[in-house]
């Protein structure tokens, strides 16, 4: 179980579920090593580097060589965890991950850490709204966007299970424990958490809480609309979009920008079997200076917000 | 069959001449599939051959039955446009057979023009895009370092590759890590894609500069088989510093229209020229 510990609110750090289950994965694999960018501290791995010292490679402030050094190591017969701030490993490594991770197909498990708009006011720059477009280009790269500490667990277990390339987008961002009837997890299968018939809210990573918290509105009002965490990106449950579809309205909410992300892959797969209305929520762009709150406030990703995209897009079901 | 070094029975006269007739079988070789595809890049492949011949038939401990050996030497392509030459070296080296070379960047070859380390047996990572190759080694000699494994690890580059920036930070990490496991060679023939690399953004003093990241440098003739394989096969233990060889070439060593010449970067050749080349390169 998760070593992760909430916060006085009841609310969690992912990172800290992903700490304590890398130090539990090292102390059963010998092969596990993790690979930083002077990240160490972002990336809660103080404790890691307490006890193995000699299993984690700082390679500086060089995003290009954290990413290649992990193919090495993995070609060397290690199983990496490369962890930096989700917006440098992506943008600036980009074809590092490109070349050497994914088309080169190797064991390496990239960990981009808080992704979004949780450094909310240093801005565009330090925001991480576009790594799901760039990274769900990549076929063979698995891509995972837990949804709280338990799945975050989930994650970083199934990513290290598995043989080959692996991205787990990970927020720093408070969220609660999700409820759960049955909790299981599998990579490429999507998680309902609340069954619905009148409409469909896919979400992933923090934006899963406040699509359940706008079930529950909606529901008060007569509205049943089901809550689908689509946590793995790629591969997709084109199976659970197909059956969210079938309700006849898709509202889609990401920490990301409405381009090319969560939406955009929901919305290949709805366009191109059964068409139905649907609203992409997330971020036009770049985005202005606010904490992260208020970026997600200002743009309506919000339990109230999320129910009002979901009351306007059944109005347009034919 | 457990991996060895070269036979060192060997005479090191025999085995200089043998390097040097695996070096000449490359060009040749490398030139028919650049002829025959009309693609690729013969003047990289010229200047490159000796290296790769000393590398597989006088340095590198490897099973080529076993590519996937841990214990294997690493050897990683970083100029990964020079294929013929790689691939050349690679079949005869026995990792897939000779004929396979005809296919060279034909569709659905494991011949790309760049390698691919899924299709191909030998090739360590996927490389094209410039720069990769060097940051990727370091990380297996970090992996080797780590285990005290003795295997090696080389990493082949061009010199106009080092302009990008990725080489200098891997170059900060092994220095900084001493990682005696790890070889550089750079294929200094001072001409890139388009210009001189002295004229384009000028490289030396380049031993200067590996020296300024923790390095120990050798500066020597990259076709002068005897001085490759003396580099080489010099132990590494106890340095405590990653070497970075830098074997002076020329571009489209071999044959004289191409020798020296920016056009054959990736310049393919009539049948005239392929003949004549071929009449030289005996």
């Amino acid at each position: 179980m998760s070593a992760a510990a909430p916060d006085r609110a009841g609310l969690f750090d992912c990172r800290d579920s992903f700490a304590a289950t890398i130090e539990s994965l090292a102390e059963h694999d010998s092969r596990v090593v993790t690979v930083v960018s002077d990240s160490l501290g972002s990336s809660k791995l103080g404790g890691f580097k307490k006890r193995w010292p000699e299993r984690m490679v700082n390679v500086g402030i060089a995003e290009q060589t954290l990413v290649a050094v992990g193919a090495g190591l993995a070609n060397g017969g290690k199983v990496p965890f490369v962890s930096a701030a989700s917006c440098f490993i992506t943008g600036r490594a980009m074809e590092q991950v490109k070349a050497d991770i994914a088309y080169s197909n190797v064991n390496v498990k990239l960990i981009g850490q808080s992704s979004g708009v949780a450094y909310g006011e240093l801005g565009p720059t330090h925001h991480s709204i576009e790594d799901m477009a760039w990274l769900r280009l990549f076929n063979n790269l698995t891509l995972i966007v837990p949804a709280d500490p338990w799945q975050t667990e989930q994650a970083i277990r199934a990513a290290a299970a598995m043989d080959g390339p692996v991205f787990v987008r990970i927020s720093r961002m408070p969220v609660p424990a999700l409820e759960r009837n049955n909790a299981r997890f599998e990579i490429g299968k999507a998680e309902i958490l609340a069954e619905g018939a009148d409409a469909a809210i896919i979400a992933n990573g923090t934006m899963v809480h406040r699509a359940v918290a706008a079930a529950k509105i909606l529901a008060s009002e007569g509205i049943s609309a089901r809550v689908v965490n689509l946590a793995t990106v790629n591969p997709l449950d084109e199976a659970a979009i197909l059956a969210a579809a079938d309700t006849g309205a898709i509202v889609t909410v990401e920490e990301h920008s409405v381009r090319g992300g969560l939406g955009g892959a929901v919305a290949e797969v709805v366009t191109a079997n059964t068409p139905v209305p649907m609203r992409i929520m997330g971020f036009p762009g770049f985005v202005p200076t606010g904490s992260a709150e208020w970026l997600m406030e200002h743009f309506g990703l919000t339990e109230t917000g999320i129910a009002d995209a979901v009351r306007q897009t059944i109005a347009r079901k034919r | 069959m457990t991996l060895s070094a070269p036979d060192q029975t060997t005479l090191p006269n025999d085995l200089v001449a043998l390097v040097r007739d695996k070096a000449l079988w490359i060009r040749r070789r490398s030139f028919q599939m650049v002829y025959e595809a009309q693609l690729g890049h013969p003047g990289g492949d010229f200047s490159s051959a000796d290296i790769l011949a000393a590398l597989y038939f006088g340095v590198l401990r490897f099973d080529a039955t076993k590519p996937n050996d841990p214990a294997r030497d690493r050897f990683v392509m970083s100029k990964g446009h020079c294929t013929g030459a790689f691939y050349s070296v690679l079949a005869a080296a026995g990792y897939f057979p000779e004929v396979e070379l005809t296919t060279y960047m034909q569709p659905l070859s494991r011949l790309n023009g760049h390698p691919n380390r899924n299709y191909l047996p030998g090739v360590e990572t996927n490389t094209g895009p410039l720069g990769h190759g060097l940051p990727v080694a370091t990380g297996i000699a970090i992996a080797g370092q780590m285990d005290d494994a003795d295997f090696r690890t080389f990493v082949l580059t061009g010199d106009g590759e080092l302009q990008e920036g990725s080489n200098w930070e891997a170059a900060l990490t092994a220095g900084h890590r001493k990682l005696e496991n790890l070889t550089l060679i750079v294929d200094r023939n001072r001409l890139q894609q388009g210009a001189r690399t002295e004229d384009t953004a000028s490289l030396d003093p380049l031993d200067d500069k590996w020296r300024a990241f923790g390095w120990h440098v050798e500066s020597i003739d990259g076709h002068d088989h005897g001085q490759l394989l003396e580099v080489l096969n010099t132990s590494p233990k106890g340095r405590g510093k990653p070497l970075c060889i830098i074997a002076n070439t020329f571009k489209g060593k071999g044959v004289s229209f191409m020798h020296d010449n920016v056009a054959w970067h990736h310049g393919v050749p009539n049948q005239a020229q392929y003949e004549q080349a071929m009449a030289e390169l005996v």
